[in-house]
């Protein structure tokens, strides 16, 4: 255990071999290092930004499927509007039909039995005429007693 | 041959005296002129060896997904910052690399410690017997930093560094200031005893610095010296045979605490330089 020249050669080394760090170790190791935390920042908010918007996204989804649904919704209470409004038209279109139908058949029905009955009261007159024939056994002028076949007519 | 091995102390001299540039033990406690060529072959041959492991590695440094090698490095860079960070405020784009170079290069300089204790010392006696020499006097103590001029060297270097950035950041005047007016004040009165007391604290931290490195290394090498004496006392005999073995287990523990010891050795060395200069950096 002696103290000698030795002493200031190590300090000249310590100097050197610290410089020499200085200069080419630290530099690229603490640059690495720093554009590794900045790449590692960078991964993390896109990460970041990735799920705020895909939250975004489904947010968006679940509004346009909501909107769909309404739609939807709407669309088919509209079309059974729709619906009952074209069942009544036709419930109160078969209705019309329906009585005109009638009317018109009753119509008919009523004027053929008119028609009958005139035709029936022709009859009538003419058997009456044939009857008094045969009764009276004489020709009976019709043109004389028309007037009072003409009454008896509209008496029936 | 037993007659003529070394004995116990005969061993421990032999294995404490340097290689140095006298080729004899240096007999003045401090003799400027010399050199220890050991320790500066070996403190030399590692800090090369460390800084091109860490040269290499910051070549190949990328911003993608790191190698192991480069994690380790890594991981070693992220802890020097971050203590740098804390203890140093100001500028460490040479604080923190010095501090890195300090951790790397003591921790492989202690390292020495692990090789087996008598393997470099026997080629070293091979190649010096080979050239010519006595293999007797072929002295080589491979752990820099159980040489106090290794230590004290590199506390010196820390020390200059010191003053260098108090007169950086508070300027000539500033500094001086500081020398005689802290810790106690400022008064004419108290000028001499603060300037004491500055020189004190200086000394006391330079020296402690280098000499709490050295006292653990040189302490442990000791105890690996005596630890291959008690497995060295194998003799044939049953005694013998379990000092042998004595000297196995013991080796082994002490071997597996050192790794512990030159790790935190290292480490304190590294965070008292960067507290030192940390102080350099803060104004009393």
């Amino acid at each position: 255990m002696n103290l000698n020249a030795t002493l200031f050669a190590q300090l000249v080394v310590f100097l050197i071999l610290a410089w020499f760090t200085m200069k080419f170790v630290w530099p690229p190791i603490m640059k690495a290092l720093d554009e590794r935390a900045g790449k590692i920042a960078d991964g993390l908010a896109a990460a970041d930004k990735a799920k705020a918007d895909l939250a975004h996204a489904e947010k968006k989804a679940g509004e346009e499927l909501r909107k769909a649904r309404e739609s939807a919704a709407e669309f088919r209470s509209g079309a059974e509007r729709q619906v009952a409004q074209l069942i009544e038209e036709a419930r109160v279109e078969g209705a019309r039909i329906v009585s005109a139908a009638r009317e018109a058949a009753e119509t008919e029905a009523a004027s053929a039995s008119q028609r009958a009955r005139e035709a029936l009261r022709e009859q009538v007159a003419v058997l009456a005429v044939a009857g008094a024939e045969r009764i009276l056994r004489k020709e009976i002028n019709a043109q004389a007693h028309a007037e009072l076949l003409t009454q008896l007519k509209s008496e029936l | 041959m037993a007659a003529q091995g070394p004995n116990a102390s005969e061993y421990i001299v032999h294995h404490l005296t340097h290689l140095n540039s006298l080729g004899q033990k240096q007999a003045k406690l401090v003799d400027w002129s010399v050199f220890h060529l050991d320790t500066l072959f070996w403190s030399v041959t590692l800090g090369l060896l460390c800084i091109l492991i860490l040269a290499k590695a910051a070549s190949k440094a990328t911003s993608g997904v790191p190698g192991r090698f480069q994690a380790a490095v890594e991981i070693l860079v992220e802890m020097v910052e971050s203590q740098s960070k804390s203890i140093v405020h100001g500028d460490r784009s040479f604080i923190a690399p010095l501090a890195l170079t300090v951790f790397v290069w003591i921790f492989f300089m202690n390292a020495m410690d692990l090789l087996p204790l008598d393997l470099l010392p026997n080629i070293w006696a091979g190649i010096y017997g080979a050239a010519g020499h006595d293999p007797h006097h072929a002295y080589m103590r491979i752990v820099p930093t159980a040489d106090l001029n290794a230590t004290l060297g590199m506390s010196l270097g820390v020390l200059i560094l010191c003053v260098y950035y108090s007169i950086k950041i508070k300027g000539i005047g500033g500094w001086m200031h500081e020398l005689f007016t802290a810790p106690f004040g400022s008064h004419p009165v108290l000028y001499p005893i603060n300037f004491a007391m500055q020189l004190i604290e200086f000394v006391a931290k330079t020296v402690s610095h280098g000499m709490r490195l050295f006292g653990n290394m040189y302490a442990g090498e000791l105890i690996f010296m005596l630890i291959a004496l008690m497995g060295a006392a194998w003799a044939g005999t049953f005694g013998s045979g379990l000092l042998w073995i004595g000297g196995v287990v013991a080796g082994s523990i002490w071997a597996i605490f050192h790794i512990l010891i030159i790790t935190l050795q290292a480490f304190i060395f590294m965070m008292l330089t960067l507290v030192y200069i940390g102080q350099a950096h803060e104004s009393h």
